[in-house]
Order: structure tokens, then C-alpha cells, then sequence
């Protein structure tokens, strides 16, 4: 229970691999290659360790397990990590997929090399501290500490409007956070204490927790992102290198919903359940508007950008249903949507490495020349579209029956979301894909390289895995779900009594 | 009466750099030369020796020269900040100096009576001792502010900063007269004494008056005017000096006044202290936005923090004195490193102090970038430098004090000043670059260095500062 272990090591080895990338000198062939290898290197020993971390942990448990703790500040603070069923998943998705970001950067990433794979280790060590963090202010450390590394990935390696992109990315998840910082001085004025396992048993007074609520709502909403606050997210993505988008999307967009799973709802149950239809109905808005938005985009990040937004919709939804469905259903979206977003933006990348542009217009007939690159990319259009079979449909659905259970008109319109998804996704392939290859630039365009079948190729795997053998996936989260919901049905069902007797 | 022993020793650190100043004064006038000579390098000798007989004497409470000076844990904390910012200040101010050919011996003589001033300040007890130290320290910064005296900006900020200090010091003093006459006496115990816990409306005033004099030093919003102009027109140096050490001092005075001549009427300083800070942090935020001389931004900048470290005060407890604190150090070691680099920013000989002039630094220099930019994130709060830690406790005993509006505008106000060290990040890492610096003097480098690094790892083992703040506060309180 104490001292540090696996999740310490896991966390902090990306910092060692920067430090040894920090030491190459030179700017010559050699010393590249050794930063490339570097980067790569620690990544996939950092998902050897999460692996090892996962076979460690105990999937039937609901409790934090692998805790470690050591007392850090004279303050009374603690440096405490650990994992349960909620977190353990989004570990393995961040561990597994920056070796493919780093993969992804190979050859598209020529200018300071150095200071890049940096930037992308040290937003490693402050992805897995945001899962791994038992401890409030610990949290808010790595989760905040985030927005500096990918401001700058976004800034010197970004596209034309980069500056714009990442100065919103960065102005507008720090308002939110700000607020979520208040809240979090807030309880640990009530609880006395910023460790996560103690303020998970502590009831804070329903008028407070409104409060509480809110400003968590205002840094989650924005990270998620939910409408109406989601404008970053197209600048950020369109403007980012191929892998600072797919890192975004996969990774720091799910921080929100894990924010959500892990304070507002078991910590704040009344509020929750307060302000659920409003969570409801901004979802709506996020699953029909954002899917409308993204029919009409011209450029194909934007517009999986866009789908991104009513993606995350499902989540918020499926989350504040609160039912057992409801909840397993976001976790499964989320990952999925990591493994399938993510995917995408890998795809974006392969034509826009070739080309030098986004725009849909510029495509058209790639499957006569890339044949390879069209499976691939038909796979992830279908899970994007939540075809059964893949794993998108697997989250939709689940989500789709939680919301339907609580109510019938949230599950009406948000199933009208997945037909429009259905429309854009298949709408952007048939535009890129098929048709007469009758544009002169891409008569020379070349099928997938052995490295960018090595980046797709484990990504299509799983999406079809997941999405006819989804148990791994609910299993390990299944256990930690279900206590989340029967403590937020206790606490609901005690202030119920409460303001009864009051009466 | 305690014996004269007793209070040198109490005094320790402000009689070797009385002392030491006059023998200083005497042995350049023999000398007869103009140049500086080994001056500096003994004048920084003495604020370490100052700094040495703090950390290495004796930790007792204890007032002396009749009731008039204290010595205690949150005077020795403070001191050794003040002194570590004027001691750093002389140590990077040389090189530029030299090339500026003002290395006069009088600098830092000049520096080490306005620092004594400091000292007397953090120590006082009393409104007749206050104003004392007061006096000393801004006669010794008036002079100081112009000392590069053919240049005109130069000239104009210490002429502003005269007249508008000299308007201040006549506010203090007014408030002052008023709070002697309603009290009848000079101390702040007897003052808390007196007027209990319903001040009649001449305190009131005296209060008011008083905390406008002490506004103007802290230059806090609205007394912010100057700031800016002697920012800009005085040389670097010497901004370095306004910016760290100065502030240290006007910091503590208003903490010690507020906290032990008022105790008794915490709602009726806490609204003023609420307002000035609220101003300061909006307007230090808004005003630096449009700024394109680097030390006109960190002007703007420092008023925008003293309102932050003013959050704390504002909750009026021992938890917010702590967190003030806390802020203060930080802000200390964020301003010195930030002046480092700052002071390094030299073409072919020349200074430049434009924000543009950093472009593209990540390229040319990327050490020198790296420690700035790790400043500004740190200045803008974003964790897990020292920056965030400082806001943390300051917004931590407002929001125990229920002040929950002054802790929502202080944080939106921290969003809006983000924006503009965010764009010296821009500035430095995505623009292409200008023509590259100077080579800079190793004194700078060390001390950019030093301090990056406290920036970047305080998180690592804070636990020794934060104790040694705590007991800081426990003292006054």
C-alpha cells in the first residue's frame, strides 16, 4: 500500500526517455534516427509496463488496486496513485496508442525532432498522472500540466492557423479549469483532505454540490468537448500535426469523461441528477447539430473533428443516464472512439503526407491506386458510423438503451444522431474513395507504406475485435460501474429520506 | 530596558549594511574615482552577510529600541527575501552598468541603503518607525530610478516616480496623523489596543489614507500609475530592483500593519484590500495584453500578481498571510529569472527590450528560451511549476474565508494575463527568428538557471519553504 511500484515507474518512464533524447547533441542523420528510436523505444516500454500493470490488477475488484502512497508536500498532501475498473482501460488506450503517434510522426515530423518527441513524452507522463492520480490536486497537476506540452506540439508543428488554434485550445480549457481548480480549494476546505478514496465517501451538502457541480461542468464540458463550448476543438485538431490530433482525440477529450465518472457523479449525486437533463439536452444538441455540421465541412479533419463532438455526445448522455447500460455504454464509446478517431486522423494523415492538403475536394478515385488504404479506411469509416461488428456500434447502442430506459425522447433523438453519422462517414468515403481518379496530382500517388500498415493494421484488428468480442472491454470496468451506480442510488436515496423527514 | 547589546542583536542584519554603507561611502570618497571599482562586489558581500546572520541567528521574538523594531519569524522570512532580491539585483545589474558606462560607486551604496530602508520597513512596529524605514528606502529609490542621468526616459521615470511617491508619503503621513490622533499612540499594538472593534470614522479615514500610501508602493490598481513609466525609463537594473526586492517590502509592511494595528476591524480593511485587489488583477490583465516593450508588460505584470498575493491578505487569516507568503517567494524567484533573461536580451552591444526582439529565441538560444518560457507558464500559474503553487494558497484561504467572488474574478483575471505570457511563449517558439543575442554574462545565465530550475522542481520537496511560511505567519498573527 505504500512506497512507490508499477504505476510510479509507468508514469515517469517517458520523462527518463526525454532526458536521454534531450542528451543527443547534433542535428545530423545519426542523432535523429537515435531520437526517433528513442521515443519510440520508451513508448512501448511503457506499455509493456501497462500490460504487466493490467495483469496485475484484479478486474473483478471495484476498489483502487496497486495503490501507492508517500507523503509529498509539508502540507499534508500526499502523492497517491492507483487504479480501478474506470481508469485502468483509458491507461492502456494512452500507453497503446503513442507508439503509433510516434510511429505516425516518423517522416512527417522534419523540423527540431528533438523538441517534439520531447513534447510528446512529457504529455505522456501527464496523460497516464491524469488516470493514475488518487489524489485531487494530483490530478489537477497532470490534467492542467497537459495543456503545455500540446499547446506547443500544436504551435511549432501545427498548420497555417496554428497560433489562433493553439492560443484557443489553451485560453479555453484553462477558463474551464480555473473554475474546477475554485471547487477542488473548495472541498478540500470541507473534507480537509484532496485524496480521492476519502472525498469519495464524503457527502457534501446538496446546495454545495450544485456549486461544486457546475465548476466541475465548466473545465469537463469544455474538455470533453460539449456543445456549446466545443469551438476549440475544430481549430485544435485541423491546425495540429497528425499525431498531436490523434493524441487529442483519443486520449485528452476521454480526460473529460473520466472526469465525469470519476468526481461529478459518485461525488456530487445529487447535483448530478439535478443537472441531468441539462447534460441531456446539450447532448442532443451535440449528437444532431455536430452531425449536421460535419455533413457540410470541407476538410476531412474538420469534419472528423466535428463528428468527434457528437461522438462525445453518446458519452455525456449514456453517462448521466446512470444506468448500468447507460455507463458501460460511454466507457465503451470512449475507447472505442480512441481506437476509431484516432484511426481516422492516422488515415488524414497518410493522403496529407502525400498531398500536402485536407480538402475533400482535392480526393477522389484513391481506390485505384490505394486499395490497401481503402480497407483500412472503409473500416474505421463503418465503426464510425456504428456499424454492428465494429466498435462503434457496441457504445452507441449500449448508451442508446441507458437513455431509452430513462427516457424515450432523449433515445429518439439520439438515435437520429447515428443515422446522421451513418450519412456523413459514408458521404466523406464515397467522396475521397471512390469515383473517377480524374485529378492529375494523384495519378502518382502511392498505396500505404510497411510503416503505415504497421500503424493501421493493430487499430483495424481491434475495432473489429472489440466489436464482436467487446467483454475484455466491459469486464474490467464492469465491477467498478456497478458500485458507482449503487453508491449514486444510496446517496440519491438518503437525501430523499432526508428531505422527507424534514417535511 | 534591554541593553544596546541586545538590540544590535536583534538588528544584526540592518547594522552590517548601516555600517557597512557608511564605510562604504567614506572609503569611495578617499578613493577618489569614479568608477565603481570593488564596490558592487563588497556591497553583495555585505546583503550576504545579512542574509547569513538571519538564517544562522538566533529564532527568538523580540522587540526592541523601545517597542519600535521586532524582530521575528515573519520579519526574518521577509527579510531574507528582500535581501536575496537586492543581492541578485546587484549581482546581474553589473554587466549591463559597465556597458551602459554607469558603473558609478554610488549604486550600490545606493542599494544597500535602500534595502536598510526595507529592512527598517519589514521591522517596524510603529507608525513613527514605518515611516522611517519608508522615507529611507524611497529617497535612496528616487535617486536610483534616474541614475542613468543623460538619458531622458531615464530622467522622466525618476521624476514621476518622485512626485507621485512624494504625494504618496504625504497620504501616509496624513493617515497616519489621523490614526495618532484618534489612538494616541504611534504603535500598532496600542492602536489595535484603542480602537477595538468600532472604529470611529477618523480612524476610518486614517485607515483609508494609509492603505493608499501603501497601494502607491505595492503598486496597486488604483495607485498603479508610475509603475509602467519607471518600469520603462529606468534602467533594467534597477527595474530588476523595483520589481523583486521593493515589492518584498511594501508586501510585508501591509501585511504587518493591516494584521496587528487592525486586527479588530478585518471587514473594513478586507473590503479595501478586496478592491484594490480585485482592480489590480484586471487591470494588470487587460493592460498587458496591448503591451510591446517587454518591461512595460512585466510592470503590468507585477501589478496583476500583487493583486493575486492581495487575495490572500484579503481573507484576512493566518492561512492567507501564509499563502501571501508563499506568493511572495515564488513571485520573488519568477521575477529575478525573468530579469535575467531580460537583462540578456543584447544585440551587437546594444540593448533591446522589445517583445518582438524574442522571436524566434527557441532557435537561436534555445537554454535561454526554454527557462523563460518555463517563467511565463509559471508566471500564468499552469501547474506543476512554482507559479500555480503560489495561486494555490493564496485562492485557498480566500475560498475558506467564503470570499467567492474574489476567488472567481482572481481566476478569470489569471485566464486573461495567461494570454500574454502565452504570446512571449509564441513569440519565442513559433515566429521565425531575429537576429540572435549577445553571448550573455555567466552571471546571468547562473541565475536564469538557478532559478528555472526552483521554478520547474519546487513541486518536487516544497515541504521546508512551506513550513518555514507557516511559522512565518503563525508569528504575526
Amino acid at each position: 500500500m505504500s512506497g512507490l511500484d508499477i504505476l510510479t515507474g509507468m508514469v515517469f518512464l517517458p520523462l527518463v526517455g526525454a532526458a536521454f533524447i534531450l542528451a543527443q547533441r547534433g542535428d545530423d542523420e545519426a542523432t535523429l534516427r537515435n531520437v526517433r528510436y528513442g521515443a519510440l523505444g520508451t513508448t512501448v516500454i511503457v506499455f509493456l509496463f501497462s500490460l504487466y500493470a493490467y495483469m496485475k490488477f484484479d478486474p473483478r475488484s471495484a476498489d483502487f488496486q496497486l495503490v501507492e502512497q508517500v507523503s509529498w508536500f509539508g502540507s499534508g498532501l500526499v502523492y497517491k496513485m492507483g487504479v480501478d475498473g474506470l481508469s485502468m482501460p483509458f491507461v492502456l488506450l494512452t500507453t497503446f496508442l503513442m507508439p503509433i503517434s510516434i510511429l505516425a510522426s516518423w517522416e512527417s515530423i522534419t523540423s527540431r525532432v528533438k523538441e517534439y518527441m520531447v513534447a510528446f513524452l512529457v504529455l505522456e507522463t501527464l496523460m497516464l498522472g491524469v488516470f493514475t492520480a488518487l489524489d485531487l490536486l494530483l490530478f489537477y497537476l497532470f490534467f492542467e500540466g497537459g495543456l503545455i506540452p500540446m499547446f506547443l506540439i500544436i504551435g511549432i508543428w501545427g498548420g497555417k492557423r496554428r497560433v489562433y488554434a493553439s492560443f484557443k485550445f489553451f485560453l479555453y480549457t484553462l477558463t474551464g479549469s480555473l473554475l474546477m481548480l475554485l471547487a477542488i480549494m473548495a472541498m478540500y476546505g470541507v473534507a480537509g483532505t484532496t485524496d480521492i478514496v476519502t472525498l469519495l465517501k464524503t457527502s457534501f451538502p446538496p446546495s454545495m454540490q450544485t456549486w461544486l457541480w457546475l465548476a466541475f461542468f465548466a473545465s469537463l464540458a469544455v474538455k470533453m468537448p460539449m456543445w456549446p463550448v466545443h469551438t476549440w476543438l475544430p481549430d485544435a485538431h485541423v491546425e495540429a500535426p497528425t499525431a498531436g490530433s490523434v493524441i487529442l482525440a483519443a486520449i485528452l477529450l476521454k480526460m473529460g469523461g473520466y472526469g465525469f465518472l470519476r468526481f461529478s457523479l459518485p461525488m456530487f449525486p445529487d447535483a448530478s441528477a439535478y443537472f441531468a437533463p441539462l447534460v441531456f439536452g446539450l447532448s442532443i444538441v451535440a449528437i444532431v447539430y455536430t452531425s449536421l455540421v460535419a455533413m457540410v465541412q470541407e476538410d476531412m479533419k474538420k469534419l472528423i473533428a466535428y463528428s468527434s463532438v457528437a461522438h462525445m455526445g453518446f458519452v455525456t448522455m449514456g453517462l448521466f443516464t446512470m444506468t448500468v447500460q447507460g455507463v458501460q455504454g460511454a466507457m465503451f464509446q470512449m475507447i472505442s472512439h480512441g481506437l476509431v478517431s484516432g484511426a481516422l486522423f492516422l488515415c488524414v494523415g497518410v493522403v496529407y503526407d502525400r498531398m500536402h492538403t485536407r480538402e475533400i475536394e482535392a480526393y477522389g478515385g484513391l481506390v485505384h491506386r490505394m486499395p490497401l488504404y481503402a480497407v483500412a479506411f472503409m473500416v474505421f469509416t463503418l465503426a464510425n458510423a456504428g456499424l454492428p461488428g465494429t466498435t462503434g456500434f457496441i457504445g452507441e447502442f449500449l448508451t442508446l438503451v441507458g437513455a431509452f430506459k430513462m427516457n424515450t425522447w432523449v433515445a429518439f433523438f439520439a438515435t437520429t444522431g447515428v443515422i446522421l453519422s451513418a450519412a456523413y462517414a459514408l458521404y466523406l468515403y464515397r467522396r475521397i474513395i471512390f469515383g473517377v481518379l480524374d485529378k492529375p496530382a494523384l495519378r502518382g500517388i502511392l498505396d500505404l507504406s510497411p510503416r503505415e500498415v504497421a500503424l493501421l493494421a493493430p487499430l483495424v484488428l481491434l475495432t473489429i475485435y472489440f466489436g464482436v468480442h467487446p467483454q475484455p472491454i466491459i469486464d474490467s470496468s464492469a465491477a467498478a460501474i456497478d458500485s458507482l451506480i449503487k453508491n449514486y442510488d444510496a446517496a440519491l436515496a438518503a437525501t430523499k429520506t432526508a428531505s422527507l423527514a424534514l417535511q | 530596558m534591554e541593553s544596546l547589546s541586545v538590540a544590535i542583536a536583534h538588528s544584526l542584519p540592518e547594522a552590517i549594511l548601516a555600517v557597512g554603507a557608511l564605510v562604504l561611502v567614506l572609503y569611495c570618497a578617499i578613493r577618489g574615482k569614479d568608477s565603481d571599482g570593488p564596490t558592487t562586489e563588497i556591497a553583495v558581500g555585505l546583503l550576504g552577510a545579512a542574509i547569513l546572520s538571519i538564517l544562522l541567528g538566533a529564532k527568538t521574538e523580540a522587540l526592541v529600541f523601545d517597542g519600535a523594531f521586532i524582530d521575528d519569524a515573519f520579519g526574518r522570512f521577509m527579510k531574507v527575501l528582500t535581501l536575496s532580491g537586492a543581492l541578485v539585483t546587484l549581482v546581474m545589474g553589473q554587466d549591463f552598468l559597465t556597458r551602459e558606462k554607469i558603473d558609478k560607486f554610488e549604486f550600490p551604496i545606493l542599494v544597500l541603503l535602500s534595502t536598510l530602508g526595507m529592512l527598517m520597513l519589514i521591522s517596524a512596529t510603529g507608525l513613527i518607525a514605518l515611516y522611517l524605514g519608508l522615507e529611507l528606502m524611497s529617497l535612496s529609490l528616487y535617486v536610483i530610478a534616474a541614475f542613468h542621468r543623460d538619458n531622458v526616459r531615464a530622467s522622466e521615470a525618476g521624476l514621476k516616480y518622485f512626485v507621485l511617491g512624494a504625494m504618496s508619503s504625504g497620504m501616509l503621513l496624513y493617515g497616519a496623523s489621523l490614526l495618532y490622533g484618534f489612538a494616541g499612540t504611534v504603535s500598532f499594538a496600542g492602536i489595535a489596543q484603542a480602537i477595538g472593534s468600532t472604529p470611529s470614522i477618523g480612524v476610518l479615514f486614517g485607515l483609508v489614507f494609509l492603505m493608499a500610501g501603501l497601494a502607491f508602493k505595492i503598486s496597486a490598481v488604483p495607485f498603479h500609475m508610475w509603475t509602467p513609466d519607471v518600469y520603462e525609463g529606468a534602467p533594467t537594473p534597477v527595474t530588476t530592483y523595483f520589481a523583486s526586492a521593493t515589492k518584498m517590502a511594501a508586501i510585508a509592511v501591509t501585511l504587518r500593519v493591516t494584521v496587528t494595528a487592525f486586527p479588530g476591524i478585518v471587514p473594513q480593511w478586507q473590503q479595501i484590500i478586496v478592491f484594490l485587489s480585485i482592480m489590480s488583477m484586471v487591470l494588470g490583465g487587460f493592460a498587458a495584453i496591448g503591451q510591446a516593450n517587454i518591461k512595460r508588460l512585466m510592470a503590468y505584470s507585477s501589478i496583476g500578481h500583487m493583486g493575486f498575493a492581495l487575495v490572500g491578505l484579503a481573507a484576512g487569516t493566518e492561512q492567507g498571510v501564509a499563502g501571501v507568503l508563499v506568493y511572495m517567494a515564488i513571485y520573488l524567484v519568477m521575477t529575478l529569472g525573468t530579469f535575467a533573461a531580460i537583462l540578456s536580451m543584447r544585440i551587437d552591444g546594444k540593448n533591446v527590450e522589445t517583445i518582438s526582439d524574442l522571436a524566434g529565441l527557441a532557435r537561436t538560444d534555445g537554454v535561454t528560451a526554454f527557462f523563460l518560457a518555463m517563467m511565463m507558464f509559471s508566471l500564468a500559474g499552469i501547474p506543476p511549476l512554482a507559479g500555480f503553487f503560489a495561486k494555490w494558497y493564496v485562492f485557498s484561504a480566500a475560498i475558506q474565508a467564503q470570499l467567492y467572488p474574489l476567488a472567481v474574478i482572481g481566476v478569470l483575471a489569471s485566464a486573461v494575463a495567461a494570454y500574454y505570457y502565452l504570446r512571449i511563449v509564441k513569440i519565442m517558439y513559433f515566429d521565425e527568428p531575429a537576429p540572435a543575442f549577445d553571448k550573455p554574462a555567466f552571471a546571468l545565465r547562473a541565475v536564469l538557471a538557478v532559478t528555472g530550475v526552483l521554478v520547474l522542481l519546487l513541486f518536487a520537496y516544497p515541504g521546508p519553504f512551506i513550513t518555514a511560511s507557516t511559522a512565518a505567519a503563525k508569528s504575526l498573527f
